[in-house]
């Protein structure tokens, strides 16, 4: 067995720990035998649907949210709406989960975003979103607790369809209102968890696995069971640190 | 009200601030060390302002993400062999309240401030500084300085409010920092080849030319993001420093050596800080220096007398084993850490101690840890105990960072964790605490008649 993880603008969206979500999935892999292929899509490149089973999407400072917002509409729009209407898992993180949506706002500035997923963000008064988060989601085996950190400006409100990844149980979550986390479609993932999400959640890592290889080999894989009494513990750790 | 009055007024406010710094110190609770300052801004917000326009003969401010409490020790220990003694926040206490305990508590002519990064505008505006040293910006603490090209757009507008008032020393290798330099300011750099990274780090934050938006060139990289670069497409280059070090030799903990060209000659510079980090912060002190009219002819020796600014790096023995503190806050001063640790031992010999807490002055977020290359030190380790509010997030991460998971302890407690690993080291052991969990170290140490405390 294969994953083949296509990690989306690396060099320009890796704000902050990116690529422990990308070592957390490659190690889990590789400890179980299943073979893992690492690929990225820069500015100018292409995306094909067929070729990857699992996407990335990491935030990026403003300037460079900006330049990969363009370069994404112009390039890789088309590649990425079949490849998620195809059931490809996808996890994006932060400035990327904002770039799914019709549009988000920079400054004072609105700007398209890729429109893939019925949201948007928007600039409202008030501090920035900063703290430890706590959520409950399901993602189809049941609900699980996710803990990580989030730091956002942006507010994000769903569209009437869409539905989100959890429900806040201590922290901001999209808006700070209205008690929704992040966004899913099919096996896009869309959060503000940002940082070492995976690392902190070993399930949600799994989770993604398995749903990347049941689409590329057609029946839900067997993960074996690993060692994971540090992934416990820092779970437990990053949600007691939320839930204080 | 009289201007008379007025200043009757601020000196009463002032009194009441001191005596409170004493009254703190007495009663053996400790942390004396901001408490005045914090007290005297709450009754009069231009206390920085007024108690600094007592130092006749100036200012000189040293901000950066990685070095500042260090590149400021060093410049102090410079000025001394000048005979010159200034006002300085020596603890590292960087923010208003801790520059107005200093200006309170101590008397000179002259102020030298290492100041917080985000408070530099601030503090800049009020104390009408003569000299601003700016070593670098590194990501750190997202969750308290927002990104990093934000920060070097607000050090931008200081540098440009401030021309022709304030001279400015500036770190070349630093694109987001020299690009800050107008006529007249002072570069300092590394101009050895043989110190360039193998490759470039993962902690990589100035990709795009601060001008134009196109990403650099880079020739050769020395620490994260700091090294030989060029704009292709405007031509922005890296200036070339008046101050730099023409060929470094490192020697693990034990410090460096390095030729330091000055603009009217060199100098031999033997310093007993390890790594090339330190050399940075020794470069941009020399060239401080030299500014405010240090003799070149003392800088070598002043240096070679340096110890450790407090807790960044400092040996102390604990049941008759020498234990190195190394302060770890963010991913570029973290890598030169690790990167300094691997000169030290041979493989699985290394015993190590890692302190993460996320208190408001570690930053709450500690995601920067996936950041940071303990990969490094994979083979090296024979056993680390860890510590600290996120004692189990360093531990996986450095499972991840394939450190073997049998070396691997969990034991929160600052405490019980240093017996531990004590207890479990054959010989030298090195703490790796962020911030506060340095403060906890310090205090547990002194409890024992190890160190002194720190503020007094």
């Amino acid at each position: 067995m294969k994953l083949r993880l296509l990690a989306l603008y690396p060099e320009q969206m890796n704000i902050y720990a990116d690529r422990g979500n990308i070592l957390f999935l490659q190690r889990r892999c590789e400890w179980r035998g299943i073979e893992f292929s690492y690929a990225a899509a820069g500015p100018g490149e292409g995306l094909d649907p067929g070729a990857h089973d699992l996407l990335y999407l990491g935030g990026g400072q403003d300037r460079d949210q900006r330049a990969v917002a363009a370069d994404m509409v112009a390039g890789k729009r088309d590649g990425l709406a079949a490849a998620i209407d195809d059931g490809i898992a996808m996890l994006a993180v932060c400035g990327g989960y904002q770039l799914l949506g019709h549009s988000y706002q920079l400054g004072e500035e609105r700007l398209s975003g890729l429109g893939l997923v019925d949201l948007e963000t928007v600039r409202e008064p008030g501090e920035r979103l900063i703290g430890n988060v706590a959520i409950e989601a399901d993602l189809g085996d049941g609900p699980r607790t996710i803990a990580g950190f989030e730091n956002h400006g942006g507010r994000t409100y769903l569209g009437e369809g869409a539905k989100p990844l959890g429900r806040v149980v201590k922290g901001f979550g999209n808006n700070g209102k209205d008690g929704h986390e992040g966004v899913r479609r099919d096996n896009l993932i869309g959060t503000y968890l940002h940082g070492p999400l995976l690392p902190k959640n070993a399930w949600l890592a799994d989770r993604l696995i398995a749903l990347a290889l049941e689409r590329r080999y057609g029946s839900p894989p067997e993960l074996e069971p690993l060692d994971d009494r540090l992934e416990l513990a820092a779970q437990e750790c990053a949600r007691a640190a939320a839930l204080a | 009200m009289s201007a008379g009055r007025n200043g009757a007024l601020f000196g009463a406010k002032r009194l009441a601030a001191r005596a409170v710094g004493v009254a703190s110190r007495s009663s053996g609770r400790g942390g004396g060390t901001t408490l005045p300052g914090r007290l005297l801004l709450r009754l009069d917000r231009e206390a920085i302002a007024k108690l600094g326009s007592g130092l006749d003969a100036g200012s000189t401010l040293v901000s950066a993400t990685n070095g500042k409490t260090t590149t400021a020790a060093m410049l102090a220990a410079l000025l001394a062999a000048e005979g010159r003694v200034p006002v300085h926040n020596r603890a590292g206490s960087n923010m208003t309240w801790g520059i107005a305990t200093a200006l309170l508590e101590q008397r000179g002519r002259e102020g030298l401030f290492e100041v917080d990064e985000a408070w530099l505008p601030r503090v800049a505006a009020q104390l009408e500084p003569g000299l601003i040293v700016l070593g670098n910006l590194f990501r750190d603490q997202l969750d308290r300085y927002g990104e990093t090209e934000a920060l070097a757009d607000e050090w931008a507008r200081t540098v440009a409010a401030r021309a022709g008032r304030t001279r400015f020393v500036l770190n070349a290798d630093d694109p987001l920092v020299a690009d800050l330099g107008r006529e007249g300011a002072v570069y300092f750099g590394i101009d050895d080849p043989d110190q360039a990274l193998p490759e470039l780090q993962h902690a990589f934050d100035a990709r795009h030319c601060r001008r134009c938006g196109q990403p650099y060139a880079y020739e050769r990289a020395f620490v994260g993001h700091l090294g030989h670069y060029s704009c292709p497409s405007c031509g922005a280059r890296r200036p070339r420093p008046d101050v730099a070090a023409t060929r470094v030799e490192l020697h693990g903990m034990e410090g460096s050596t390095a030729t330091v060209r000055l603009p009217g000659g060199e100098l031999r510079l033997d310093l007993p800080l390890p790594g090339l980090y330190n050399v940075y912060n020794a470069l941009g002190a020399i060239a401080a220096a030299l500014e405010l009219g240090v003799e070149p002819a003392r800088i070598g020796p002043a240096l070679a007398g340096m110890r450790g600014a407090f807790g960044r790096v400092e040996t102390v023995a604990v049941e008759g084993k020498p234990l190195s503190i190394l302060l770890v806050k963010n991913p570029a001063g973290t890598n030169e850490v690790l990167r300094t640790l691997r000169l030290e031992a041979g493989e699985g010999e290394l015993d190590l101690w890692v302190g993460l807490n996320d208190r408001i002055a570690d930053g709450r977020d500690v995601s920067w840890i996936w950041d940071a290359d303990f990969e490094l030190l994979a083979g090296a380790v024979r056993r680390v105990t860890c510590a600290g509010t996120r004692a189990p997030e360093i531990a996986l991460r450095l499972k991840y960072a394939g450190w073997p998971e049998d070396r691997i302890a969990i034991v929160p407690g600052i405490e019980p964790a240093l017996d531990a690993a004590v207890a479990a080291a054959p010989g030298q052991l090195f703490a790796l605490p962020t911030y506060t969990a340095l403060m906890e170290l310090h205090k547990l140490l002194a409890s024992r008649g190890l160190t002194e405390e720190f503020w007094r």
